[in-house]
């Protein structure tokens, strides 16, 4: 018999993290694309639309398939979670839905104009299409962390049972209940949206400007395009180190949240198994006194915790501390080459440029195992209940010294799959997801590639209304020489 | 209430703006040369993204508004929402790889590629609407008990053809706005004959399967004799399309053939109400609008949120189809 749970678990993690390559990197270089534009309306030098016209058609196959596979994400919480699905519609799916209203419209639509619309809007109205591609992407980002911040640390709604003709609902013996919404903005602004939406933006910044940094390296190490390759590189590098010591604050001010709200979650991180002074990596009392600015405060162990409630201690801790090494090694490699840049020899310190061109792929990495470290850290729960406390806020604990949850409030994983999925039907939609989304790969890499090699193309200040008329009239008599010079290339 | 109106237009809004890319891609075989499908291609290239937009923000707001039968039809036509994910991905794929290279064998498969997943992709649209239509069966909780081969009853395959036949129509007449005069635009219009030929004998053989099936159907226009006036509207929409192609009025018939589609959806949801789900085993399992809903509360917060984001939606729509007016061609940025 094949495990539905565990195949859904598998199915989601996959198309997740795939997905997940894509939404952080267009957060990022969208950023970078309205600063490019805003520039070249501001200074109107050719080399800023050169470079935003490059960039541009590296973030809109990214940004395609970012879309194409959060489709899946958005019909898996049905299709595999159909339990979940009932029990949080109420709460979760409002969240969605308002990013299908807010973002999503906003993004696809203007998308069009920034790839398709060179040559057919003004370039202040390419600008502002930019902008609202970019602000709907962070909309994006924010209705999502909203949905899955509730999951990990709900507010603003209560337990209500489901009522069937005036009367509670009851099924063989068992009342049904579900999330409801009390109060919208708590929900929206639970206590974990805000320091978990900072750290993701920031995750998305570092990876934008490291895939900038990365390709601008790789010019600069072939000699090609080298004007263009330099700006961008040092616009990426400055936004990167910005990025990435803000991540270091961000980081610490979610471990503080982490400690406070899901203490299971942040035990596992550090593999801190008794409940006392915590460990920071190898530093004793390292974690105590980040968290509480004493050296021998206690901090929750995984003792406190029911072992059926603890999460998985491996690939929590594991993807935990990479991440962190990452950063911090991020902050070291940019802050050592923006001083290299103040020096003026970064463009000549080729093993440096080297490290540039790959470190895009540590980049990626941090922003996959953040995201593993969140999720994986608040299982075995789906919806991660609420702690009980007293008065002033201590946990209380129960009989046998753990800490108690309020477990109407909760939804364990494993009773969160559809009933009415077989494992057989998981394990071929899995097959089915891991051969096109190679193929998706595979396209996106080959685009890239194809991109990357033909580099960016001047753009002389020219009017654009008579640009067109020349392009249209050129198209309408000579489409088949063109198809076919285009295919020369 | 609202809510069950509000998705009515999100589908209605995607039915008829991914139905004629959709339907592009049914009829991208017929094209002959490269440069043809080429064209085809790009008379939807800025475009059908967005159009998905619609589906997307229909499953959200069905998952918002109604979580219950969002689950149940999600995880009950498991199989079916796959092969449509896989449609919908490899249809991307298609569009986005077909002119990449030259090779005749390449744009080859490429092209059957965008055809295979457009046609799985309507015809699994009319196939979920068809079972929306005659029924589920469900358990006391809503939870779908059947098996694969119960969705795929003839009335739910009539109404996957009916809505291939009624997608390819759309698209060609599209087409005959977007191409450029021609050649090409002339077996277009031949298309169009074909299409809605097609089309009629589906849509008159669905009506009378759905009079005869499905008793329920009928049953809310006679409390609400009114709705008679969306059937003839539907009626008139349909014929009136031959008309105009005879008269070379392309945007009108574009306009009624828009029009057949939201008429039908209408169709469609007063023959549901006040249902989302019909259980076929026991009517009385049906999830209702009622015992579907979210809260009260939640549906006014929802509503908010439309109110404010869908004139954004609109406005923005329009520009955007405004700023890819007029008939394609091919340059620097096409596919």
């Amino acid at each position: 018999m094949l495990d539905v749970v565990f195949l859904s678990r598998l199915q989601f993690a996959l198309t997740i993290m795939f997905h997940y390559l894509f939404p952080p990197l267009t957060i990022g270089m969208g950023v970078v694309l309205v600063y490019l534009e805003g520039m070249f309306l501001w200074k109107r030098e050719p080399i800023y639309e050169t470079a935003a016209r490059f960039w541009t058609s590296l973030y809109a196959v990214s940004f395609a398939v970012g879309v194409a596979t959060g489709i899946v994400m958005e019909f898996q919480f049905g299709t595999n979670w159909a339990v979940y699905s009932r029990f949080v519609g109420d709460v979760f799916g409002s969240a969605l839905a308002a990013e299908g209203i807010f973002a999503f419209f906003l993004e696809s639509g203007f998308l069009a104009v920034l790839v398709f619309g060179w040559d057919r809007v003004t370039p202040r109205f390419h600008f502002f299409a930019t902008l609202m591609v970019s602000l709907g992407s962070i909309f994006s980002a924010i209705w999502i962390i909203v949905a899955n911040s509730w999951q990990q640390t709900p507010a603003g709604h209560h337990i209500a049972t489901v009522l069937r003709e005036g009367k509670p609902w009851i099924v063989d013996g068992v009342m049904i209940t579900r999330a409801e919404v009390v109060d919208f903005w708590s929900v929206v602004l639970n206590p974990s949206t805000v320091n978990r939406l900072t750290h993701t933006l920031i995750g998305g910044f570092i990876l934008g400007s490291f895939f900038v940094m990365s390709i601008s390296a790789y010019y600069l190490l072939r000699a090609r395009h080298e004007d263009f390759a330099r700006r961008s590189f040092s616009g990426g590098l400055l936004f990167a180190t910005i990025a990435s010591i803000g991540a270091l604050i961000s980081g610490d001010l979610n471990g503080r949240m982490i400690a406070e709200h899901q203490p299971a979650k942040l035990a596992a991180f550090e593999q801190h198994f008794n409940t006392g002074p915590g460990n920071l990596f190898f530093v004793p009392g390292g974690l105590s006194l980040l968290l509480r600015g004493d050296r021998s405060a206690e901090v929750i162990g995984l003792d406190r915790i029911r072992p059926e409630y603890r999460p998985p201690v491996m690939v929590s801790s594991l993807s935990f501390r990479l991440m962190v090494v990452l950063g911090v090694s991020f902050i070291g490699l940019t802050l050592f080459a923006s001083w290299r840049r103040w020096r003026g020899t970064l463009f000549d310190t080729r093993w440096l440029l080297w490290v540039f061109v790959f470190a895009v792929v540590g980049a990626f990495a941090a922003n996959e195992l953040g995201w593993v470290a969140a999720e994986v850290g608040r299982q075995p729960w789906i919806v991660h209940p609420n702690i009980v406390r007293d008065a002033s806020g201590r946990p209380i604990l129960d009989a046998d010294g753990f800490l108690q949850y309020r477990l109407e409030e909760g939804l364990l994983t494993r009773n969160a799959v559809s009933e009415s999925v077989g494992g057989g039907e998981v394990l071929g939609s899995i097959v089915m997801f891991g051969f096109i989304y190679t193929l998706l790969f595979l396209m996106w890499i080959y685009v890239l590639d194809d991109k990357i090699k033909k580099g960016p193309k001047p753009v002389h200040m020219v009017d654009h209304t008579t640009t067109q008329s020349i392009l249209a009239s050129a198209a309408g008599r000579t489409l088949k020489e063109e198809s076919m010079s285009e295919a020369k290339e | 209430m609202v809510w069950f109106i509000l998705l009515g237009v999100l589908l209605a809004g995607y039915a008829v703006l991914d139905g004629f890319d959709l339907g592009v891609g049914i009829l991208h075989l017929l094209a002959r040369t490269d440069q043809d499908r080429r064209l085809f291609i790009n008379a939807i290239g800025p475009i059908w993204d967005g159009n998905e937009v619609w589906l997307i923000t229909f499953g959200g707001a069905l998952f918002a508004a109604f979580p219950n039968a969002y689950a149940t039809i999600f995880s009950g036509f498991y199989v079916a929402f796959m092969a449509l994910l896989f449609a919908l991905i490899f249809r991307a794929v298609s569009i986005e790889f077909r002119s990449k290279m030259t090779s005749d064998v390449w744009r080859q498969a490429w092209d059957i590629g965008f055809f295979g997943s457009s046609l799985l992709a309507s015809f699994l649209f009319g196939v979920a609407v068809g079972n929306g239509m005659i029924g589920i069966p469900l358990n006391e909780r809503g939870v779908f008990v059947g098996t694969i081969s119960d969705l795929l009853n003839p009335y739910a395959l009539l109404a996957g053809l009916t809505v291939v036949s009624m997608f390819a129509m759309h698209g060609a007449i599209f087409l005959a706005l977007k191409i450029p005069k021609g050649e090409a635009h002339d077996r277009i219009r031949n298309w169009i004959w074909h299409t809605w030929g097609i089309f009629l004998v589906f849509y008159v053989l669905g009506s009378m399967y759905t009079l005869v099936a499905i008793p329920r159907a009928t049953a809310n226009f006679a409390e609400h004799p009114w709705a008679a006036v969306i059937v003839i509207l539907n009626v008139l929409a349909v014929a009136n399309i031959p008309r105009s192609v005879f008269l070379g009025r392309m945007l009108e018939a574009f306009v009624s053939s828009c029009g057949t589609i939201i008429a039908l959806v209408f169709l469609f949801g007063m023959a549901l109400w006040p249902n989302l789900v019909a259980a076929s085993n026991h009517p009385s399992y049906a999830l209702t609008i009622y015992n579907a809903a979210s809260s009260p509360r939640t549906l006014w917060i929802m509503l908010l949120i439309a109110m404010i984001g869908m004139p954004f939606v609109l406005t923005y729509t329009i520009a955007v189809y405004w700023t890819f007016r007029g008939r394609v061609e091919l340059r620097e940025h096409s596919y």
